[in-house]
């Protein structure tokens, strides 16, 4: 087990404060307006208002409701449906062409019109944030399955295993690393699809924030807005590397890193 | 067993028609369409196991030794002719009394080395618990009782195959087929292994088809050598070995091995 390399953690925090330090000396020295580029102070003013005051709780509860519920949703369709076309030529055939057009639509397009149908309450933020983040790990699902090596596979039929088996036992754990990779992908995407949804109609939510923000020249409740979608965002990779660590257990890099990040 | 097997040869055909064919394969071809027009991969062999015997099928590549395996292993269809184990005719289908061991180990790497050997056993819908035992019997027969919770990547090579090996015998198969099972390790590991694969039969007795490319593999392991000519492959001869068993690393020094290699190269040069 290799030591811990507290590098990885110190030097990052080194460039962080470098970045932090360029930021406040330019806004002041350039003297940046307030509405344009906000200092460091009213972020961390704004920050603290928000998580500290709790004023911001409410947005970002909404915003991850939406993003964790539709994720959900969007990472099961993708599964079943990927495992469905991908084990039967007949599912393939009907359904196939129609996710391809789907696919190929902006999804950003038709959030007004899902806004339309679904009103502008969760429901559709959920429905946004679903079929936004069902492509990348339907399409890896697919892949994933599909490049199972060939040998496995004639190994079981050599041993006379049902196609079940060899799915279940085979094609399934063969797939994961192409599956995680799907799902990392998609919690970035679900997380756009959230904030989407929040900018095309929505009362709350860390996307509405960012759009009232825009409108009343509120520059330091953007970035705070913007701060929190990026811990959410880094937070939730983070989830998803570690169930990976956990899951796809015999894939290891040396380091003892997942194979397939 | 063997001893017999050699003066066998020598007896009448009635006797040896009382000998049991466990593996008849009669005019075999296969035949693959492509765009570039038919492709002969196998042409009209017919070959015989017996009961207990260690045949060799020796070719160069691309003679279609591997698919006249895949045929008996029920891997693939011929186009004519019928191959019949154990009384069984196969088309497609492979025989559950047949094991076999492929040219990569092909073990499953989310699997430890136990649940690997258990695989054949869950895909004929056996209890697991039942063959435990024999799993564990069968890894100390190939050397690996130590490395039954280990998984495939720990591992070498060589140990990844006799685990193969142990897998095909998990649910005591009466015949062994052998698609070139050394083929992908390095020379002194295959020698190695070839000597361990015939303690490891002396054991248990099995019948065994074996396809390699290497002749004095053949000659060291085999009773008998079917020689195939190049593609498309046709039976140039078959070869019994005559060299007493058991045999050890110092057949291979004897004028005898040498002589038969000498025979078979000049039968395939």
């Amino acid at each position: 087990m290799p030591n811990k390399d507290y590098t990885r953690i110190v030097y990052p925090l080194i460039t962080l404060a470098i970045l932090l330090f360029v930021w406040e000396f330019t806004i002041r020295y350039f003297q940046v307006p307030e509405y344009i580029f906000p200092s460091l102070g009213s972020v961390g003013k704004q920050l603290y208002v928000g998580y500290i005051e709790g004023t911001m709780y409410q947005h970002l509860g909404f915003t991850l409701q939406s993003m964790v519920i539709g994720y959900l949703i969007g990472c099961s369709l993708a599964l079943i449906l990927g495992v469905l076309i991908a084990e039967s030529v007949t599912f393939e055939k009907f359904i196939f062409p129609f996710v391809v057009a789907l696919q190929s639509t902006p999804k950003v397009a038709i959030a007004p019109l899902i806004m339309l149908w679904c009103g502008y309450g969760l429901l559709s933020k959920v429905v946004m944030v679903a079929i936004i983040s069902f492509f990348p790990l339907f399409v890896n699902t697919v892949a994933g399955i599909r490049q199972t090596d060939p040998a496995l596979i004639r190994m079981m039929r050599a041993f006379s295993a049902s196609s079940w088996l060899t799915f279940h036992r085979v094609k399934l754990y063969a797939a994961a690393g192409h599956i995680f990779a799907g799902l990392q992908i998609s919690i970035v995407m679900a997380l756009i699809g959230a904030v989407v949804g929040e900018f095309v109609g929505s009362a709350k939510g860390l996307g509405w924030l960012i759009q009232s923000g825009m409108a009343t020249f509120n520059a330091p409740i953007m970035f705070a807005a913007v701060l929190s979608l990026i811990f959410l965002g880094l937070a939730f990779t983070a989830l998803v590397k570690f169930a990976q660590r956990k899951l796809v257990y015999w894939d290891r890099q040396p380091s003892g890193a997942p194979a397939k990040a | 067993m063997h001893q017999t097997l050699i003066a066998s040869h020598a007896e009448t055909s009635a006797e040896i028609a009382a000998e049991k064919v466990v593996i008849n394969a009669a005019a075999l071809s296969v035949t693959y369409e492509t765009s570039s027009g038919p492709i002969h991969a196998l042409s009209d062999l017919t070959l015989k196991v017996q009961k207990g015997e260690f045949v060799s099928l020796l070719g160069p590549s691309g003679c279609g030794k591997s698919t006249l395996l895949n045929v008996l292993a029920g891997l693939e269809v011929a186009t004519k002719g019928s191959a019949v184990i154990f009384d069984t005719p196969i088309r497609g289908k492979p025989h559950p009394n047949v094991g076999i061991v492929f040219q990569k180990p092909n073990l499953l790497p989310w699997l430890n080395v136990l649940d690997n050997l258990l695989i054949p056993i869950e895909a004929m819908r056996k209890p697991k618990a039942q063959y435990i035992d024999r799993a564990h019997q069968l890894l100390k027969l190939v050397g690996l009782e130590r490395f039954a919770s280990n998984y495939p990547s720990e591992l070498s090579g060589g140990m990844q195959q006799r685990v193969g090996i142990a897998r095909a015998m998990i649910y005591d198969p009466a015949i062994i087929l052998m698609d070139e099972p050394f083929a992908a390790l390095d020379a002194m590991t295959r020698e190695r292994m070839s000597i361990e694969l015939l303690r490891i039969i002396e054991a248990s007795g099995q019948s065994i088809f074996f396809v390699t490319h290497s002749i004095p593999e053949a000659v060291f392991l085999s009773d008998r050598i079917v020689m195939m000519s190049s593609a498309p492959g046709r039976i140039v001869k078959e070869v019994p070995i005559d060299i007493p068993r058991p045999r050890g690393l110092e057949a291979m020094a004897t004028p005898r091995f040498a002589e038969i290699c000498g025979e078979l190269r000049g039968l395939y040069c």
